[in-house]
């Protein structure tokens, strides 16, 4: 009765909701279906769905989060979609980002490979989406599947030698990683008879005799998709496969990569850590290693960076270091809706803005000279004006320097581990930038100098540039944009916690 | 909200805007080009004029934005805001004329007048930011629409000096980001307020503090260039001579000692500060940059590096003026903001009309450079005696309040470091002199540009004259109402000691 209920109060949300997952869906089977027009229906799905999410948004906003049983059969014997604060920024930051990743594709794409470059990215689309919408651990695993191997075929889309090994690199850390998690779905499913996320949490949440009995496997379960989701999320030292398949992807794809699909499998791991293990983990050590690889992440993954000469492959190391941010957020925060929370979500934006646009810079910076060799940029600050402040402007916001999302983010961040006295991870926040600023300002100057070979400049669409500079814009306005921001972040479960379990 | 609260964010933006519409301009539209810059300059002179009036008149000018949870983006225009904005209003004016000559067939001019007006637009928002966090954000502003600037020629050792200068000053920027934080959950606070506003901690969160002061002076001291915190700034040379004068006069190393007055009078305020023991180190150390600067100064045959090193000493002087505390010293220091503007871009000026003209930058080369370009030469004259501190010239006046405020509060041996820098001034500053006027000619000038029968382009000669007029001014109308050294008795009469 209770879902009846809420199906009757918010109808809305339904529709957008499902529409979400279906229109992506829809447009794969019409890419396949027409190929002929694959690039007009990439385009309109990108952008009905950021309508869609903005459609969602409104009504999270006026109703508060919402749960949705598909067919009419709830948890525990149907599919469940669910969204919260978390879920529609997620579902937002995916919008915006795919849309422009969208409008530079029907530049950047002949037409050959556009044919297949449109579905598989739908694909994709549509694997991200219901990945944010999704309530229960099975569901999420078979979005997880479709993702990785959505986003592995997009890296290999070029099938040049370097490109097959990247993605191949990338499919077996991508099946292991979906593989352990299943593992660890099917422990939680034996022990409770359940894969749904609220009626897991309820139960582990109890003081009863089943979690006495179940810990230890619970606590493989723990582990094991534990171990997975940062296997997909490259945290280090399980970054291995990253640098060569988002250095290899075309600069669209290695966008979508750096900026989307590492944050989804991020995603879960966030939202299983703070619900379901959460009574598991909460003050423990493992906790503290969680925090202690993001550490490593930010100096190792820093360090590599500076030492790339080309362009992609700095970027990419760029994320690695990035992701070790990401991390902190295990101890810093005890609970969801605290600074520290607020923080990360505010650095998963920032970063996907900015990163996006870094790639797609990277992208316009091959296409212009041929090569993405960092000493030959050769006065591109002069010869392509908008892309170089595209990438200025997307550092500032990966450095941290204000005004910028990326400024707001680390703020919060610095804030949360001053008060709790971790000056271990103030230090490391701090070094981190610096080394950002290297590698960022590593390139800028090499954009003011001429090189010594100049290469013929190619003709890079205004699309191109103009698609780069807005995303990278974006990440600086999101430093003036943080009460909006947060108070969607924090749209809660209060309204309609009776709907659970029927 | 009433109209007031509009006027300090307008001039923010007139400067704003003029240069993002500058950055898409293609490089052949001179003329708008100018116009929008002249335009912008002129707005923000006259929108900080009704400003001076009505602050003198009572009237409060703030606005508030929402940044962060509970923190907001303040910019108020108090006395002390506002005479730095002036500064750099009327500066900017005069140094976009000359860059406008300067620059004449030069390549990426759009670039270079974009990031320029990105700089003052930085600097007002520096000079107007009415809590830290607004300041920081201005303040690293700065630091990334100076960079291109600084690189702007492209060659191999400007992108060396630029990286020179970003490291200093990115890391001063972390510092005083994680002094920023820590102050901000140890207080929940960060509005610049008059006395500070510290007074009701606790002797046990002291360490925290003094270490927090710490945080915040080192990284406004990396660009108020401060011992051993100033290596960029001879490196930063490399900039084109416009660059040079605005970084030196205005920007970016009076950003720096501004913060300083900022974070002693406002934030610690000058008798907690006193009291936590930390304005005699302070003191000592600008003592000591003001006496090292100028040593250094006496060594270096590159013109512009001596006027580098000359500033690294003479931005000191405010800071000596703050860390002395007491009321007349204070005003030293806050007068000696404008004093050492105005005299150091006419001395940049005039070194950039010798490179210009003649070619000429050595010291060495200047043999009787006074009779081939008197009018330069008389500027730098008036700019070099100002800051040896002869009066009526507008040095005079600050060192003469540093002292007698040094003397008011019992702190004697900083006669003896004025005394002793003066000297040091003269002795690197008059040799220039008597070459330039009393030495023969040479055969020839490295690069002789013919400008007719003039000495050299009127908009090159026309700024230094007037910044030069105005270091006369200065010193000879300190009486008048609204004078640099009157506005800063009303800044330390109604923000630092206030009843």
């Amino acid at each position: 009765m209770a879902i009846e209920n809420a199906l009757m109060a918010f109808p809305m949300a339904s529709i957008w909701a499902v529409t979400l997952v279906l229109l992506p869906l829809a447009g794969v089977i019409c890419c396949f279906l027409l190929p002929r027009i694959s690039r007009t229906l990439g385009l309109f799905t990108s952008f009905a769905n950021l309508i869609s999410v903005s459609g969602l948004g409104w009504q999270l906003l006026e109703h508060g989060s919402y749960r949705h049983a598909v067919g009419g059969w709830g948890a525990p014997l149907g599919i469940e979609l669910y969204a919260d604060g978390l879920s529609l920024l997620m579902l937002a930051t995916t919008a915006m980002v795919g849309f422009a990743i969208s409008v530079y594709s029907t530049a950047y794409f002949k037409p050959a490979v556009g044919v297949r470059f449109w579905p598989i990215w739908l694909c994709l689309l549509t694997a991200l989406n219901t990945l944010f919408l999704s309530a229960d651990i099975f569901n999420l695993y078979v979005t997880l599947e479709l993702m990785g191997l959505s986003a592995v075929a997009l890296t290999a889309l070029t099938g040049s030698k370097e490109a097959l090994n990247g993605a191949m690199r990338y499919l077996l850390a991508s099946l292991l990683a979906s593989l352990s998690y299943l593992l660890g779905v099917v422990l939680l499913y034996h022990s409770f008879g359940s894969v749904d996320i609220s009626l897991l949490t309820q139960q582990m949440q109890a003081p009863s005799a089943t979690l006495a009995a179940a810990t230890p496997a619970v606590w493989a379960a723990l582990g094991l998709m534990g171990a997975g989701l940062m296997l997909k999320t490259a945290i280090f030292p399980l970054h291995f496969w990253l640098p060569p398949a988002h250095g290899s992807a075309p600069a669209p794809v290695s966008a979508l990569l750096s900026a989307l699909v590492i944050k989804a499998s991020f995603y879960i791991l966030l939202r299983l850590w703070f619900t379901l293990f959460e009574p598991l983990v909460d003050g423990e050590a493992i906790n503290s290693l969680l925090g202690l690889l993001g550490c490593a992440a930010i100096l190792w993954g820093s360090v590599q960076a500076i030492r790339q000469t080309r362009l992609k492959l700095l970027i990419a190391y760029s994320t690695v270091a990035q992701i070790g941010y990401l991390f902190l957020v295990f101890p810093l925060a005890s609970n969801m809706g605290s600074v520290a929370w607020n923080a990360i979500a505010y650095l998963i934006i920032s970063h996907a803005l900015a990163k996006s646009a870094m790639f797609l810079c990277a992208g316009n910076l091959l296409r212009f000279g041929g090569h993405d060799r960092i000493a030959d940029l050769d006065r591109v600050v002069q010869r392509l004006p908008l892309t170089a402040a595209a990438f200025a402007l997307a550092g500032v916001s990966i450095m941290g320097i204000p005004p910028s999302g990326g400024f707001i983010g680390k703020w919060l961040l610095l804030e949360t581990a001053i008060i709790q006295g971790r000056w271990d991870l103030v230090a490391v926040i701090i070094i981190g930038g610096l080394l950002a600023a290297v590698y960022i300002f590593k390139v800028i100057g090499y954009t003011f100098s001429p090189a010594q070979i100049t290469h013929e400049a190619h003709n890079v669409s205004a699309r191109m540039q103009w698609s780069a500079l807005l995303l990278a814009i974006g990440a600086v306005l999101l430093g003036f944009l943080s009460l909006p921001v947060l108070s969607l972040l924090n749209i809660s479960d209060a309204t309609i916690t009776s709907g659970v379990g029927l | 909200m009433n109209s007031n609260a509009w006027v300090p964010l307008l001039v923010v933006i007139s400067s704003l805007l003029p240069g993002l519409i500058i950055f898409s301009l293609p490089e052949d539209k001179v003329r708008l080009r100018i116009t929008l810059n002249l335009f912008g300059a002129l707005v923000k002179f006259l929108l900080v004029g009704l400003m001076l009036w009505g602050v003198y008149n009572g009237y409060h000018y703030e606005i508030r934005l929402p940044l962060l949870p509970n923190l907001e983006l303040v910019l108020r225009a108090g006395p002390l805001a506002l005479l730095f904005v002036t500064l750099s209003s009327i500066l900017w004016l005069v140094t976009t004329v000359y860059a406008i000559g300067y620059l004449e067939n030069s390549p990426h001019r759009s670039r270079f007048f974009g990031f320029f007006s990105l700089c003052v637009t930085a600097t007002t928002g520096v000079a107007l930011a009415g809590n830290l966090i607004t300041f920081l954000l201005f303040y690293e502003l700065l630091t990334l629409a100076t960079y291109p600037l600084i690189v702007h020629r492209g060659t191999e050792e400007a992108r060396q000096a630029g990286k020179t200068y970003l490291r200093y000053t990115i890391s001063g920027g972390a510092l005083l980001l994680i002094g920023t934080v820590w102050l901000y959950s140890l207080t929940g606070n960060l509005e610049f307020t008059p006395k500070g506003f510290l007074t009701n901690m606790g002797e046990q969160h002291y360490p925290a503090l003094i270490t927090i002061f710490i945080l915040l002076i080192a990284g406004l001291g990396v660009k108020a260039a401060l011992f051993p915190l100033h290596g960029w700034l001879p490196q930063a040379m490399i900039a084109p001579a416009p660059v040079s004068a605005l970084l030196h006069a205005v920007a970016v190393v009076k950003a720096g000692a501004f913060g300083i007055i900022r974070v002693v009078y406002e934030v610690f305020g000058v008798e907690f500060s006193a009291a936590l023991g930390v304005l005699t180190p302070l003191a000592w150390l600008a003592a000591f940059t003001i006496i090292y600067g100028s040593l250094r100064a006496l060594y270096q045959d590159d013109l512009k590096r001596r006027l580098a090193y000359s500033t690294v000493s003479q931005v000191s002087y405010i800071t000596l003026g703050v860390a002395i505390a007491g009321p007349i010293a204070a005003i030293g220091g806050v007068v000696h903001l404008v004093h050492q503007g105005v005299m150091k871009i006419t001395l940049f000026f005039c070194a950039g009309n010798l490179a210009e003209t003649l070619g000429i930058h050595k010291i060495s080369e200047m043999n009787g450079v006074g009779r081939r370009m008197p009018w330069t030469m008389a500027a730098f004259t008036i700019g070099a005696f100002g800051m040896i501190g002869a009066p009526p010239i507008a040095g005079f006046i600050s060192k003469w309040y540093l002292g007698l405020g040094a003397l008011n509060t019992g702190q004697s041996w900083v006669i003896f470091i004025l005394a002793g820098s003066s000297l040091l001034n003269a002795v690197y500053f008059l040799p220039i002199l008597h070459r330039a006027w009393f030495m023969p000619l040479p055969e020839s000038w490295p690069e002789d540009h013919n400008f007719g029968n003039k000495e050299t382009a009127w908009t090159l000669l026309l700024p230094p004259l007037i910044t030069a007029v105005f270091a006369l001014a200065v010193g000879l109308l300190v009486t008048l109402p609204f004078s640099p050294l009157e506005w800063a008795k009303l800044i330390a009469a109604r923000e630092f000691y206030q009843p």
